[in-house]
């Protein structure tokens, strides 16, 4: 391995990337809770809502404030280290980008204002509206860029220009590519899940230091039901992701599974230490035959291993075939969790389980960690391609020096590290404080003044 | 002939995007600037209280420009971002400081918050930097061969582009003056009207420095203004003479006016200044997308994709303008009315 231009850019894109979708997958999934909650307030005009949509919009402004900044470094890093990627694929995925824009982060963005600062300047349904805006803006940008990013996963629609560049010879075909339904639906239930187990795991501890009763009652019950509800839908989400991928890259479904020869009755690998050298699993405990089950194949159906691809074919397999093991393990764990919760309620049981609490709370960072395990499924298991089957990573870097990319990357890891734990520390404080109930009126520790502060106290 | 015409659109739509950038993310950066200025804690928060609904909206114009330079000019793009690989990414990880400061400074206790204070500021003055830096190089050109950048990873840094950074604070300072004027009472707008008349002298020089410098970078830009060092080509000069006049009377009139009742004509002014700029910079650098490198036709993305983002703009441009402008509207009070200080 060599420490040039490509692989720097490389690290540097997963580096960036990876901190970045932390933040759209809590927010997504944060902004529709808020808009429900604020919904359920208007309706209800119960104040619990109130109090828990006050507490959760703070700690959204502080998630989506970071998901902004490292957002706006992805739309220029597409230039900056991967310019051949972007001179060849600019006419058919700068589209979906440039719509990405215009229906999303403005949204966004714009309502964010009202969303955070406007509780005393617009009325309460036109507040409302704004948080709306807000939740339909996460959704609307999530559906594009999973599009542009599905098409370099089941590229079609396209033809070659005489002047090597990629057109679209038809852009419904591009925009709804292969993996894009599959794909879409998966990213944005697990980020659902994602916000389910942070609000199960903040509720449950505020229950266990007995804080907030009402609201951490109300809040546990609306993340159970989404554990109970989603995780089963989103586990069939993957799966028919598989399939679709086991259909355009069978490269890719050969390495997570850890298959390395070409047979009928694929076996479902559970653990093993995959051996790139010498194309084996060590260590490996699997389950004869059911691996062909679960990718909807008869017991006669041939199924691809990596044998079938040349060496600089195939995509790096340790880090994919681990990668989705960590991220099945995380359903898992929501799955078992999700049950647990409903049983528990059923009992009327779900208050006091202090066991389940606790479970919760550790469990608060499942749904970042298959997120993140699982775009590493997703875009290690598409390699060596960056486009795939027509463009390699390795073609699309830009004629940058290593220097350059080692400067910026050493920066970005000092940056994001301070910023990340600065915001991490900030939120962790504000789910230890629990929200502010109505017996204790709200006190805010920031100084006099500060918006966030002003408009906690306008509320009505 | 179709082609080039939607090329020509797509310029002019990214051009346009850019300016909104510069004239609404500009006050939002020129208050950072102006941060160490504050008198106080209070008079800091008033400063921030005044830009922070709007900020995040103001900087998507940012992605707007480097999407839509990705979507419509592809080449465009592929050539410059590497070539100004360094104060690109300068200009991202300071917008990250400045960025996550508005809310992190709410959060932060003794400590923590005197450091987002910091990066805040910092993160405004570096990010302001960069831009003038990411301009300058790209009006001096960059070493491109048959679409592809060729030249080192310090070719930007020249006298010229340092000129031009410098001269971008003072603008963007200008502009966030400007701004409290508008956004601030008492003490605080005081001060910013003092600012303003400071600034306004120092942006003027600036753009007459940058302007001249400018004349030096290309033959054909000497030639376009029918300027050269030792004589002036009447004929050519007298048509694009109006520009350094109109922006010679804007000066004068925000010179006078700062006292008036008017508070938001400064920022007004301000704009129209910065816009005289751009059209003074369009004039020299016409029709290049790239200076003397690329026109916007050599760069273009295909046009069926042109077509396609131009129907995505013509729905969505107005839509968004409009609830921008109902955002402007719903904050367009004094910051003391809607920040409650004790």
């Amino acid at each position: 391995m060599e420490w040039d231009a490509l692989l720097l850019s490389r690290l540097q894109f997963a580096f960036t990337i990876g901190f970045h979708i932390i933040f759209p997958a809590f927010t997504i999934g944060l902004a529709s809770f808020l808009a429900v909650l604020e919904g359920l307030w208007l309706f209800t005009k119960r104040p619990v809502f109130k109090n828990l949509y006050l507490f959760w919009v703070k700690i959204f402004a502080l998630s989506f404030g970071m998901g902004v900044v490292s957002g706006v470094v992805m739309s220029y890093q597409f230039g900056t280290n991967w310019s051949v990627f972007s001179a060849i694929t600019g006419s058919v995925i700068g589209p979906l980008l440039a719509y990405e824009v215009l229906t999303a982060f403005f949204l966004e963005a714009s309502f964010l204002g009202i969303m955070l600062f406007g509780w005393k300047r617009v009325g309460p349904g036109l507040h409302f509206f704004s948080t709306c805006m807000v939740a339909i803006g996460t959704l609307f940008s999530a559906f594009w860029i999973l599009s542009a990013n599905s098409w370099m996963q089941t590229p079609q629609g396209w033809a070659w220009a005489e002047d090597g560049t990629m057109v679209a010879t038809n852009f419904m075909e591009v925009i709804f590519n292969p993996s894009l339904p599959s794909r879409f639906a998966h990213m944005v239930l697990a980020a659902f899940l994602t916000t389910a187990m942070v609000v199960a795991g903040a509720s449950a501890f505020a229950l266990l230091k007995k804080r907030a009763l009402a609201e951490s009652r109300v809040a546990l019950r609306m993340a159970v039901l989404m554990m109970a509800l989603v995780t089963p839908v989103q586990i069939m989400a993957g799966h028919e992701s598989g399939i679709v991928a086991g259909e355009h890259q069978p490269a890719k479904v050969a390495a997570l599974e850890g298959w390395w020869t070409t047979r009928t009755q694929q076996p479902t690998v559970l653990v093993g230490w995959p051996d790139e050298e010498a194309e084996t699993n060590h260590f490996e405990i699997a389950i004869p035959g059911f691996g062909s089950t679960v990718n909807n194949a008869g017991p006669d159906v041939v199924l691809p291993g990596l044998d079938q691809f040349t060496e600089e074919d195939r995509p790096p397999v340790w880090l994919t075939f681990w990668a989705f093991r960590v991220m099945v393990g995380m359903g898992v764990v929501m799955l078992v969790l999700g049950i647990w919760g409903a049983g528990a309620w059923a009992l009327k049981r779900l208050d006091s389980s202090t066991w389940y609490h606790r479970a919760l709370v550790l469990a608060g960072p499942s749904g970042f960690i298959a997120v993140l395990t699982g775009w590493i499924t997703a875009e290690v298991g598409r390699q060596p391609y960056v486009v795939y089957g027509v463009l390699r990573t390795a073609d699309a870097v830009s004629p940058v020096p290593a220097g350059s990319v080692a400067t910026s990357l050493l920066f970005f890891i000092v940056v994001y590290g301070i910023v990340f734990t600065a915001g991490a520390l900030y939120i962790l404080r504000l789910m230890a404080k629990g929200p502010d109930t109505e017996e204790t009126p709200p006190q805010s520790d920031q100084p006099p003044g500060t918006p966030l502060a002003a408009a906690i106290k306008e509320a009505p | 002939m179709f082609g080039i015409e939607l090329s020509m659109i797509w310029a002019v739509l990214i051009a346009v995007a850019v300016f909104l950038y510069v004239a609404l993310d500009g006050f939002d950066l020129g208050v950072g600037i102006l941060f160490p200025f504050a008198k106080d804690a209070r008079e800091r928060d008033q400063m921030q209280a005044s830009i922070a609904p709007v900020w995040d909206g103001n900087e998507t114009w940012l992605v707007l420009g480097g999407g839509g330079l990705f979507a419509a000019f592809p080449k465009a793009y592929a050539a410059l971002m590497p070539a100004l690989y360094l104060p690109i990414f300068l200009m991202l990880l300071a917008l990250i400081f400045r960025g996550v400061a508005f809310e992190f400074r709410h959060h932060g206790r003794e400590r923590g918050k005197k450091w987002w204070t910091f990066a805040f500021s910092a993160g405004s003055i570096v990010a302001t930097i960069a831009q003038g830096l990411v301009l300058g190089g790209f009006i001096q050109g960059v070493a491109i061969e048959g679409e592809v950048f060729v030249g080192g990873p310090l070719d930007w840094l020249t006298p010229f582009s340092l000129l031009v950074a410098a001269s971008l604070v003072a603008g963007y300072a200008l502009l966030g003056a400007a701004w409290i004027v508008f956004k601030a009472q008492g003490e605080l707008a005081e001060r910013a009207r003092r600012w303003v008349k400071q600034l306004a002298l120092l942006t003027a020089l600036a753009m007459g420095a940058v302007s001249l410098a400018t004349l030096g970078v290309d033959a054909r830009v000497t030639e376009r203004w029918g300027l050269t060092m030792t004589s002036v080509d009447w004929p050519v000069f007298i048509k694009l003479a109006p520009l350094p006049v109109l922006a010679g009377v804007i000066l004068f009139l925000m010179w006078r006016g700062i006292e008036e009742r008017k508070f938001l004509r400064p920022y007004l002014y301000a704009v129209c200044l910065f816009l005289i700029g751009y059209v003074g910079l369009a004039v020299s650098l016409w029709p290049y997308i790239i200076p003397f490198a690329m026109t916007p036709a050599d760069a273009a993305a295909a046009d069926n994709a042109l077509q396609l983002m131009l129907v995505g703009a013509l729905v969505m441009l107005p839509i968004i303008l409009a609830y921008t402008a109902f955002v402007y509207w719903t904050f367009r009070a004094k910051v003391d009315d809607h920040a409650t200080y004790h």
